[in-house]
């Protein structure tokens, strides 16, 4: 395969560690990797600090105290809501970790709040505020930050080991290339382009760049989180929908509708016409709370002069993709390694399914397992990448967009597009059949084959087109991996499949490019005191 | 969506360009940096708490900006979020104000 590098190397780093991603999973991951000494680069596409799901929002996260029953009351509730494919051990494991973390967070400066006594809350984080700090923490342990630089690519050695990774610098005009030991994925979820709050940056593109080498995934059909958000506004906040009337356009209210348990009849709604919400069950102390908790909820309703606890405004819902779903990147062991030597995944960008199985409901999970997952990834990458070999030969993983494999190149916007039109309507994702999947697939398949067979993009285009190759693979991930899911459970919900299988308890890989392969694993062994999975039961959107 | 740079309040210190997330600004030799890539706006208001001198301002729709001639014509004054998130000198005590754990745990 010809190689054609998508622009010239203005900056050529070698380190030990590359993270790719500087949320909350690539900043600690970083973090924790400088700390051990070693050399670290974190490359972003936006900026370390604002850029990602967690840097505009309010986050709440699974901080439980190391009271062996509240710890295990913790686990266990949740169980039932991601149809039981959870495994408790890790769940454990990220308490302990996120429990240090937050510890560690406080002493360094995040200002939590205090209760009546004086003693720090630890059960959520402010994003602007805690971003600024993990960049700030990053920096000050060495790790050398490139903002608005996006990779493109993994390289690669001769033994098919991850060695670095390529991409360019958007401000710059030119590329960059760094010869690593060991890469970190930290590039969250997926989103496709929907307007749920930072989620633009979130395409899919460490999905791809990992595929390329090699990696494979689990629980993409866990991939269709679908949030409330005003009509207007960017701002997604399920949570406070809980006290939420909803109503139709006369005004009258919808029966069944609710944040929880209650969304897909919002869905089925918005596919006739509009949905109202009126935040009206929110006493005085309950409003003054949620200004308090999250201001960016009310910015929206403020600057457009809307009392959202008085005033009935539109409402819709943003497709979070994998970001608030659970599937991602395998993992397969606890240092969050991927199969591919050198490549290891932590965040959204990797699977969730080991704490929270098949649905993430209100959140905290993925913000723990972000934590987490990064800090383990960070130290193990900083392991592996001591101990490689000096002078390796490199070369780019990289496929569609970027290789010379047809007479033109393809049209990102165009194919960008394609993908959003499968993957954004309810009666695709949210309503899964085996025929509303299959057509999708077509399609999807068919873009592939044309995207890989097209000329490498040109400087201007070449980020819009990795963007666009990515989502088209993630959508063929989830697809497969929801065709051969013929049940429902956690957030995957089966029309043609209405209820939960318990033959079907087990995970789901998915891999491949040019052809995608589904096989299934089996789950941790089911807990003597966990209650399989009934006829819906486990269905919980 | 991002809708206006107020020239009477900006430095030109370019801290905007740098802290957007998805490099919707792009410098000027003099002067405020320009909205360059207006539809690449993800309507974040991160721009608004990186400013220091809240020039900018963010319109609460995401789908287009709201079409205001200068930042009079703003509904409210420009520099409320920067305010409320304690990220100005007057306002630093309402970093630690976060009441998230009352919402999570009212039934
Ligand atoms: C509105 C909203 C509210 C949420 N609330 C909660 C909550 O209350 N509790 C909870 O647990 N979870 C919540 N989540 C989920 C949570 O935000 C994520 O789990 C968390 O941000 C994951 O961290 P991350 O570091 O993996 O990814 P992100 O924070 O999304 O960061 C990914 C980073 O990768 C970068 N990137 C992407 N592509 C590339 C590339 N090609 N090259 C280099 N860099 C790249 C991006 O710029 C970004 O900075 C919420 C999500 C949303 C959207
Ligand atoms: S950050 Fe504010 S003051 Fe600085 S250039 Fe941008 S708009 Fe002007
Ligand atoms: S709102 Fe966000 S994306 Fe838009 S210009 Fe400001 S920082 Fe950039």
């Amino acid at each position: 395969m010809g190689f054609s590098s998508s622009a010239p190397s203005g900056l050529h780093l070698t380190c030990e560690v590359l993270v790719l991603g500087g949320g909350p999973a690539g900043t600690w991951a970083a973090f924790q990797a400088a700390r051990t000494g070693a050399r670290v680069v974190l490359a972003d596409k936006g900026f370390c600090g604002t850029s990602g799901a967690t840097a505009p929002s309010g986050t709440s996260i699974w901080y439980v105290e190391p009271d062996p029953k509240l710890r295990a009351a913790a686990i266990v509730s949740r169980e039932a809501l991601g149809g039981f494919l959870a495994d408790r051990a890790w769940s454990a494991r990220v308490l302990e970790t996120t429990h240090a973390a937050l510890h560690e967070l406080g002493a360094r400066g995040y200002p939590f709040p205090v209760d009546g006594a004086g003693n720090p809350i630890r059960v959520s984080l402010q994003g602007p505020e805690y971003m600024r700090l993990m960049r700030k923490l990053a920096k000050g342990a060495g790790v050398r930050i490139l903002d608005h630089s996006p990779a493109l690519e993994l390289l690669v050695d001769e033994a098919g080991a991850v060695a670095g990774a390529r991409g360019i610098r958007r401000q710059q005009g030119d590329g960059w290339q760094v010869d690593a030991g060991a890469v970190v994925i930290a590039t969250g979820g997926c989103a496709f382009l929907s307007r749920a709050l930072g989620c633009t940056a979130l395409t899919g593109d460490g999905h791809l760049m990992a595929a390329e080498a090699g990696a494979d995934f689990s629980g993409m059909e866990f991939s269709n989180a679908y949030a409330i958000a005003a009509d207007f506004a960017s701002v997604t906040k399920t949570l406070f929908f809980k006290w939420a009337t909803f109503t139709d356009e006369a005004g009258e209210v919808i029966p069944g509708a609710a944040s929880n348990g209650g969304r897909s009849v919002i869905a089925r709604h918005l596919q006739k016409g509009r949905v109202f919400a009126r935040l009206d069950r929110a006493d005085a102390a309950m409003q003054a709370n949620m200004r308090a908790a999250q201001p960016n909820f009310f910015l929206p309703f403020d600057r457009m002069g809307i009392d959202p606890f008085t005033d009935r405004f539109p409402i819709t819902l943003h497709l979070e993709g994998t970001v608030r779903g659970t599937g991602g990147l395998r993992i397969v062991d606890e240092t969050c390694a991927t199969r591919v030597p050198g490549l290891y995944a932590a965040g959204d960008a990797a699977t969730r399914e080991l704490i929270c199985g098949g649905f993430t409901g209100g959140g905290s999970h993925n913000a723990a397992w972000a934590v987490s997952s990064g800090r383990w990834a960070g130290r193990a990458a900083a392991d592996f990448g001591r101990r490689v070999p000096n002078g390796r030969v490199r070369r780019g993983a990289g496929t569609a967009g970027l290789r010379d494999a047809g007479a033109r190149p393809f049209d990102p916007a165009e194919a960008a597009r394609t993908v959003v039109g499968e993957v954004h309507p309810f009666a695709r994702n949210y309503f899964r059949t085996e025929e509303g999947l299959t057509r999708s697939l077509d399609r999807l398949d068919s873009q592939w084959a044309r995207l890989s067979a097209s000329a490498p993009a040109d400087g201007t285009n070449v980020l819009r087109a990795r963007e666009a190759a990515a989502m088209t693979a993630v959508a063929r991930w989830m697809y497969r991996s929801a065709l051969a899911r013929t049940e429902s459970r956690g957030m995957h919900r089966r029309i043609d499949h209405a209820a939960a299988d318990p033959a079907q308890r087990h995970l789901l890989t998915a891999a491949g490019l040019a052809e995608v392969s589904v096989a299934q694993r089996p789950a941790a062994a089911l807990a003597a005191d966990a209650v399989e999975t009934r006829a819906g039961e486990g269905i919980a959107a | 969506m991002i809708e206006l740079i107020s020239a009477a309040r900006c430095t030109g210190c370019n801290i905007c360009v740098a802290a957007c997330p998805t490099n919707v600004f792009a410098p000027s030799l003099s002067g405020p940096p320009v909205i360059a890539r207006q539809a690449d706006c993800q309507t974040c208001f991160m721009c608004e708490l990186y400013c220091p001198e809240d020039a900018l301002y963010v319109a609460p729709t995401a789908g287009a900006p709201l079409g205001l001639a200068s930042e009079a014509d703003a509904p409210l004054p420009l520099g409320t979020y920067r305010a409320a998130i304690g990220w100005t000198p007057a306002t630093a005590a309402n970093r630690s104000v976060d009441a998230m754990h009352a919402v999570l745990s009212a039934k």
